[in-house]
């Protein structure tokens, strides 16, 4: 994208959403540049990402993963943006963007993994941060990683994704602020899913946008429809671009996607107590997935015969995900005291002693 | 409470609501205020229907901003409210630590008391309900170690209720851990009425005359649990529990000692630094020449709480307090 054109996708007013495709599919806006086959796979991971979600919110129900934040309604924003990375950037995220991780290199089975309780989960080596489950703390993380990288005359871009309750969080301001100040390479990808757990957007802040934030952190600040993958993609690519050399100026971008969690904020959370049911219907009728295949469908790269390969694809990779996740071995009980430090001081070595000696002895029914 | 005072069989986190429906009823200047506190009713359901009986001035859903929940209930206190906030998780407390330690802890010394900060901060804590990452922590020890905070936690729903009410009305700020493993696991008859359980007092919730199980919260089961088990060996325990972790009851602790000689310290927190090593040193310094065999901690691990799949094999539990007694009892 040259320079002017990317100007007039970003630095435009904050309540001026960006989009590609409408409620319908219909084209209302610039199809990004990507090739037919690339289209086809973001819409296969759309699906991809639907179907894990709910796989995963059942096995919780069933008593085989522990708590877990469901994703669907977002996987449009989560998935268009991870394509506008190159392999090299890196995702700092919050707890609820598996699908911005599979997409940059986490294997599903991994998430499963960390939801399921194993450290392990985290240990995937991809170039995603793990999961930050308080609010808006990986975010400064982000900023420094790449000042990091900048200083180190590496070409990284790091992405902060995070919720609009995050928003609120010092953390939030701090990071912004370094980023305006030091010029860091960072893009920072606000979901604005509409609710907090239980508090709307609007008891959140008395801004008109969060888009608009960006301002008095000296950069630009731009609000997408996030219920639009190809409209994320363009606009997160674009920040991608500002962040990285372009112009000679790297430059911070806030990006605002409007989108929304058709569940709950997990599943230990009942939203039929805070919201209204005509709300999350009216969102429905935004959702990505059918919007995307509209689109493709219409303008011929996607068929009922690629649709149904598509289906089968996903069903196998999320089975083969979940049963790679449930056959690993449970780490043996000392595992707890790997890793703590680099080196293990004596008094924790003496604990690890004991724990081992009691477990040799005791068998786990002494756990129970 | 005996006797014919009207009471309800109640959860430990139904009698945290009824505590706080009882003091906002109470006083009009208490106000609660929290992350999905209102129209959600907690994430616990401990403030469950708070918003619609005392509405929403006095039941307040808060930005996501634990700094700033801590931070305008101190300058709510010190104009004249009794501000009771929620902090979601005890995990989620750390953006406002600042403001607990560095403020309201430390405006009546400050200030010669022309300021106050009367908080009560709710939180729920512990491990043992199969939480995520940062849903499991025992961080009790941060609070206790900050001179002009008190620490309270309660065990059962009855001292829920009424330390909760001695929280809200004390002059001082207040960390009011809840142990959430515990919030549903068992009931008890709470009275109707308000009433008042004293901070700072220890109880013990089982005599015994051979060794001394010092525990609190959540422990304090295995610790019973433990007590009975050892009973059909012939070890007959005494189970102290806390309640209040700072200011500690030294005096209850060290009768109870000096009956027995011999004592285990439970908490499921790490034990570096841990409170447990403030009570050996509390009967060390008061007890020493009633010792008859060296205090042993059953605690976490000095690791971070594991993610939930190892969390059973880092919660102390009746077995390793048996165990732990059994050694204390046959030390010669």
């Amino acid at each position: 994208m040259d320079r002017s054109a990317r100007e007039s996708l970003l630095d435009r007013d904050p309540d001026d959403p960006v989009r590609v495709l409408d409620d319908d599919g219909a084209v209302v806006g610039t199809v990004p540049d990507l090739s037919d086959s690339r289209l086809v796979e973001l819409y296969r991971d759309l699906r991809l990402a639907r179907r894990f979600d709910a796989r995963a919110v059942s096995l919780q129900r069933q008593g085989r993963m522990g708590t877990y934040p469901p994703m669907a309604g977002q996987e449009g924003a989560q998935v268009g943006s991870a394509y506008a990375l190159a392999d090299r950037d890196w995702v700092f995220p919050s707890y609820r963007e598996h699908a911005v991780s599979h997409v940059h290199g986490v294997a599903l089975a991994d998430i499963l993994r960390y939801w399921m309780g194993d450290e392990r989960g985290s240990a995937h080596g991809a170039n995603v941060f793990p999961v930050a489950v308080p609010i808006a703390t990986q975010i400064p993380h982000a900023v420094g990683f790449g000042w990091a990288a900048a200083l180190a005359g590496d070409d990284v871009v790091t992405v902060a994704h995070f919720g609009d309750g995050a928003t609120s969080e010092g953390d939030f301001h701090e990071a912004l602020n370094f980023a305006g100040v030091f010029d860091t390479p960072t893009v920072f990808c606000c979901h604005n899913n509409q609710w907090a757990i239980s508090v709307p957007r609007e008891r959140q802040t008395a801004s008109a946008t969060l888009a608009g934030k960006a301002s008095a952190y000296g950069f630009t600040g731009v609000q997408v429809d996030g219920m639009d993958p190809l409209a994320v993609y363009r606009v997160v690519a674009a920040a991608v671009e500002r962040a990285r050399t372009a112009d000679g100026a790297p430059r911070p971008t806030l990006v605002e996607s409007l989108e929304y969690r058709f569940g709950a904020h997990t599943t230990a959370d009942d939203p039929t107590v805070y919201r209204d049911e005509a709300e999350v219907e009216r969102w429905r009728e935004r959702d990505p997935i059918p919007r995307l295949e509209a689109f493709l469908r219409d303008t011929g790269r996607l068929d009922d015969e690629r649709v149904a390969a598509v289906e089968t694809e996903v069903e196998a990779t999320v089975a083969d995900a979940v049963e790679a996740a449930e056959e690993t071995r449970r780490a043996p009980p000392t595992a707890m005291f790997d890793h703590v430090y680099a080196e293990a001081p004596s008094e924790l070595t003496a604990q690890r002693a004991a724990l081992a000696a009691l477990y040799e002895r005791v068998g786990e029914e002494g756990f129970e | 409470m005996s006797g014919a005072a009207p009471a309800t069989s109640l959860t430990l986190v139904q009698a945290v609501r009824d505590g706080l429906a009882g003091e906002l009823a109470r006083d009009d200047d208490v106000v609660i205020l929290g992350e999905d506190v209102a129209a959600n009713g907690g994430v616990f359901r401990a403030t469950d229907g708070l918003l619609d009986e005392f509405g929403p001035d006095r039941v307040v859903d808060t930005p996501l901003a634990e700094s700033g929940i801590v931070g305008a209930s101190v300058g709510m206190a010190a104009y004249g409210l009794r501000p009771v906030p929620e902090i979601q998780f005890s995990g989620f407390l750390y953006p406002g630590f600042d403001q607990l330690v560095s403020h309201a802890a430390r405006l009546r010394t400050r200030s010669r008391g022309a300021v106050t900060a009367p908080v009560t901060l709710r939180a729920p804590y512990g491990g043992g309900i199969r939480a995520p990452e940062h849903h499991s922590e025992s961080k009790e020890a941060f609070y206790a170690h900050e001179p002009g905070l008190t620490v309270v936690v309660p065990s059962t729903p009855r001292d829920a209720k009424g330390l909760l009410a001695s929280a809200v009305r004390s002059p001082d700020p207040v960390v009011f851990l809840e142990p959430k493993r515990i919030y549903r696991a068992f009931r008890e008859d709470v009275p109707d009425e308000a009433y008042t359980v004293p901070i700072g007092e220890a109880t013990v919730r089982r005599e015994g005359a051979d060794v001394s199980v010092i525990t609190y919260g959540a422990m304090t089961q295995p610790a019973l649990d433990a007590a009975e088990a050892l009973a059909d060996d012939g070890v007959d325990t005494e189970v102290v529990d806390l309640r209040t972790l700072a200011p500690l009851d030294r005096e209850t602790l060290v009768a109870s000692f000096e009956k027995t000689g011999r004592a285990v310290v439970v908490h499921e927190a790490p034990r570096t630094a841990g409170v447990g090593a403030e009570v050996v040193a509390a009967l060390q310094e008061a007890a020493l020449l009633y010792q008859e065999a060296p205090v042993e901690r059953v605690t976490g691990y000095d690791v971070p709480v594991p993610l939930y799949a190892l969390e059973q094999f880092y919660l102390p539990n009746a077995l390793r307090v048996r165990e732990a007694v059994e050694r204390v009892v046959s030390y010669r």
